[in-house]
């Protein structure tokens, strides 16, 4: 296939930033996207111009550090997947593809499609846990019975893989679907219960801080999250804010 | 007299860390205030140490590549964890899964550190459950176990096909909690580049800011590298991109002792290469051979029709397929360990039956499974005399509730539909077992420096069980580092800051500064990845699945023609002090490039074949086992230590002997 690629260069948080044309030709349709990048990347190695800076590392939809906005959606067209799961087969011959970082004021650009995701990790720091420390002499796994369904919901929203794509789709660059992902794991589980109240008003107060826009049910989240984590989140996120709010002395 | 002091606490093999632990020293709260570690890696064994340190009290700083401690590669792991919980009631114990890890191992591991393992690894589950971690659970609420390979119990803890994600996230929540108290000092988007060794210990780091190119100076009383393994010396491998050996192999530089670098495991069970365009390689789950039937065709003309695409694996008869591992080892047929099946496959496809347009694939069919299951679902559901078509549309449906989420991802990147055409796979570098040479407390050669998680050499001796990875990290990070680093620093109450304008810093930073220029002023012409590529092939076809003397002498000539090539012309354009991604690269590359060199050589010394490491000219030759491994219990019954001597290619052997006092050494046999 032959493609023309528009790509997002920036050369650091203070330039501007431009949209560049690089033609490629010869990309197989077995390619990921990001080998295709690879090849376009060893390409101007070669002719002496600065490669294209972009984040990844496991390639294989886990890890959260890929993060390209093609054609003005977060990891590119198809469902259910990263960027790194992206493969040219989805593109045909002769097409343009618009290559893009995040665009939300809490992720500034580092390079090119490179941002800064720190403001995810302060949220976590402020209530993205169990208060457990470490002991050999906890009680056993098996003493407390926790119903499959509960179980199975925790374990939906903890598939979260922070890749920031919810803010990235979301009109006002709200990071409520990651707040309620973590959020939702931990207050369905019995161990998470006792801090779920402070929990849920430490995380949206660091979200609120970090410059996070506000939810308006759009939705755009859920449909680009790459775990499909459902909007149902935000629901139970709203509702345990609600009680710690009514209820905090 | 070995410079090699395992320290193994006296006593029955069941009282060992008990007694190490009740005389292990401890620092008390007002003096662990004044001690500062340093924790590079923050995947399971990283943030599960860098954690539980800054509870005891300590100033912990923790550093990562990623742009955050979550990424960590640990991430990746699918299929669960092991823990000797015996909840199936079905005869575990912790002495049994210590047995299964030693006999897994092919009894190169040392039995005290195994015993260890197994006796945390049920502390592990219970710490995990307190953390939030939402393990699989069944009707009754209580937590799910499966079977792995290579053993006859279900010890498997797991949380749907990413059980890695799930503890590392657990192990990540309880560190940002440490990080929102101050307790620990989160660098991400920094890579260590050097230790630093001050008066005979390790008392700092040489770290690069990623974002400013700012080289920086950390002190500390205690250095922890959690920073994983080193497969992706073979360029294609399951590692993530950024995985990497320099952390460890700078500390071997710097005095640490290199264990066993020849013993890498590669996994039966991976999407095969697609093009020269391939950046790295996924893994199909082990557990795809409970009911997958692997095989290639048992004539050479079909198997050249189907690479030149003349036929489909779906156009051989039964009678005109070849079931190697079934028919090689009846008695464990498709579910043999890793080892076994890698070489099998790679034997096949040698001798010209390969399914794909490389010759490197073979097939992995569910049609025999969708026929059973589609009958049995059939009978449940009193269907008389089904039809063809409803018996295959019943048992897709099975397949596809067990195994969905994996045949979707194969189907995503082959771009075929694995329901209709059986999978084509091929084995890839998955881990390496090989690591930091460490003692009992994890201390590496060099005084304050430990190594935990895949970075060390400890636990898994030539060959790893499945899920026994994710269980060392953490037992690594939470239950073991936590006593011995303290027993360690227990010395250090009076030490003070470390100041890092000494001397030892300033060298060490001008000769990272130097690479660094010398990389960036080279006036080559080819990108990194070129050389990681040549190293990656020279590897795989020589220090891979199977190894002989001759291929080995000639690896090591290779690589050092590769070296040499690559310091010589390899481009790295852009700056110093900025983001630079092909900076990084080089300076990774470059340590895998002599790293290459001494895994080549420890794989020549070895004269026999074990686990993950097999010499093609030490195999049994007769008898039942014909064709299988052969080690030498004799001559090669213990550790190799290498110990670096100033430059690449030299290296002095040390050895560690391995004695067995509770498993008996026999052949592993799977016939």
């Amino acid at each position: 296939m032959k493609l023309t690629l528009k790509i997002w260069r920036q050369n650091g948080p203070n330039d501007k930033g431009r949209i560049v044309d690089y033609p490629v030709n010869d990309v197989s349709e077995d390619m990921s996207f990001l080998e295709m990048l690879d090849v376009l990347n060893d390409d101007l190695v070669r002719k002496g111009e600065e490669p294209i800076a972009f984040d990844h590392d496991c390639r294989e939809g886990i890890c959260g550090m890929c993060s390209l906005f093609i054609n003005g959606e977060p990891h590119g067209p198809g469902r259910g997947i990263t960027t790194c799961q992206l493969h040219m087969r989805k593109f045909k011959d002769g097409d343009t593809i618009y290559v893009e970082p995040w665009r939300s004021a809490a992720f500034p650009v580092i390079k090119d499609l490179v941002v800064h995701r720190g403001a995810f990790d302060r949220i976590q720091a402020a209530g993205g846990f169990v208060s457990v420390n470490t002991s050999g002499n906890l009680v056993d796994g098996n003493a407390v019975p926790i119903p499959k369904d509960d179980a199975d919901k925790a374990f939906d929203a903890a598939t979260c893989i922070g890749c920031g794509a919810c803010v990235a789709a979301c009109p006002n660059g709200s990071a409520m679907l990651f707040v309620a992902a973590k959020v939702s794991q931990l207050s369905l589980l019995p161990q998470g219960k006792p801090e779920r109240k402070r929990r849920a008003l430490a995380m949206v107060e660091q979200m609120d801080k970090e410059g996070f826009g506000n939810c308006s049910n759009t939705g755009a989240c859920e449909v680009e999250c790459p775990k499909q984590i459902s909007i149902a989140n935000i629901a139970r996120l709203n509702r345990e804010y609600l009680v710690a709010t009514v209820t905090k002395e | 007299m070995s410079k090699l002091d395992s320290k193994i606490p006296p006593g029955p093999i069941d009282k060992k860390w008990t007694y190490h632990k009740g005389h292990a020293r401890i620092v008390n709260p007002a003096n662990k205030r004044r001690i500062d570690v340093i924790v590079v890696g923050t995947g399971l064994a990283g943030a599960a140490a860098a954690a539980s340190l800054a509870e005891q009290g300590y100033n912990v700083k923790a550093f990562c590549f990623q742009d955050s401690a979550r990424r960590a590669h640990s991430i990746a792991a699918q299929g669960g964890i092991n823990a000797a919980k015996n909840y199936m009631n079905d005869g575990d114990s912790t002495y049994r899964l210590f047995y299964d890890t030693v006999k897994g191992g092919d009894y190169r591991a040392r039995e005290a550190n195994v015993y260890r393992l197994a006796e945390v690894s049920a502390n592990i589950i219970d710490q995990c459950v307190a953390q939030g971690v939402p393990f699989a659970r069944d009707y009754g609420g209580l937590l799910d176990n499966r079977s792995f390979g290579g053993v006859q119990v279900s010890r498997t803890f797991y949380a749907r096909g990413q059980t890695g994600q799930q503890l590392l996230l657990g192990a990540y929540s309880a560190l940002m909690r440490q990080v929102g108290k101050g307790a620990v000092q989160m660098f991400d988007r920094h890579e260590m580049l050097d230790v630093v060794i001050v008066g005979g210990k390790a008392r700092g780091i040489i770290a690069r800011n990623l974002i400013t190119g700012e080289i920086e100076r950390h002190g500390a009383h205690a250095v922890l590298l959690c920073t994983g393994g080193y497969g992706n010396v073979f360029f294609l491998s399951t590692n993530a991109m950024g995985s990497n050996v320099t952390a460890a192999w700078k500390a071997h530089k710097r005095g640490a002792f290199f264990g066993n670098p020849c013993y890498t495991q590669i996994h039966p069970t991976c999407i095969p290469v697609s093009g020269a365009h391939q950046s790295k390689l996924t893994l199909m789950s082990e557990s795809l051979r409970n009911d997958g039937r692997i095989w290639v065709p048992a004539k050479l003309e079909d198997a050249k029709a189907i690479r030149d695409g003349k036929k489909k694996g779906s156009d051989i008869p039964e009678a005109d397929r070849d079931y190697y591992l079934e028919r090689r080892y009846p008695a464990f047929g498709n579910l043999v360990p890793r080892d076994v099946a890698s070489r099998a496959a790679k034997e096949r496809c040698d001798a010209g039956f390969g399914v794909n347009k490389t010759g490197e694939a073979v097939y992995l069919d569910f049609s025999a499974a969708i026929e059973r299951y589609g009958k049995q679902q059939a009978n449940i559901l009193k269907i008389q005399d089904p039809s063809q078509e409803k018996i295959t549309e019943l048992g897709r449906a099975v397949v596809s509730e067990k195994y969905g989420n994996l045949f979707d991802m194969y189907e995503n990147i082959v771009g075929e539909n694995p329901y209709d055409h059986a999978m084509k796979i091929y084995p890839a570098v998955h881990y390496t077992m090989g690591g930091l040479w460490v003692d009992y407390n994890l201390q590496t050669t060099v005084p304050g420096l430990f190594a935990l998680g895949e970075a060390n050499f400890s636990d898994h001796g030539a060959n790893r069980l499945g899920a026994s990875a994710l269980m060392q990290g953490l037992a690594d990070g939470y239950f073991v580092a936590p006593y011995t680093v303290s027993d360690y620093l227990a010395d250090d109450i009076r030490t003070g800051p470390i100041d890092t304008k000494s001397p030892e810093f300033d060298a060490a930073e001008k000769e990272q500064k130097d690479r660094i220029n010398h990389f960036l002023n080279n006036k080559g012409t080819r990108p990194v990845d070129d050389f990681h590529r040549a190293l990656g092939k020279v590897m795989w076809d020589k220090c891979g699945m199977a190894r002989n003397e001759q291929g080995l002498k000639q690896a090591i000539q290779e690589i050092r023609a590769i070296r040499e090539d690559f310091w010589k012309n390899v481009r790295v354009p852009g700056k110093a002090n900025e983001f630079n991604q092909e900076l990084e690269k080089a300076g990774r590359v470059a340590d895998f490039l002599e790293l290459g060199e001494l895994m080549c050589m420890d794989a020549l010394h070895r004269n026999e074949s074990c686990g993950g490491h097999f010499r093609e000219e030490y195999q049994e030759v007769e008898g039942p086992q014909q064709g299988e491994a052969k080690r030498d219990d004799t001559n090669f019954a213990y550790v190799a230590a290498w110990e670096w001597l100033g430059e690449a290619g030299k290296a002095e052997m040390h050895k560690e002997p391995l004695t067995f006092e509770e498993v008996k050494l026999t052949q592993r046999s799977y016939k």
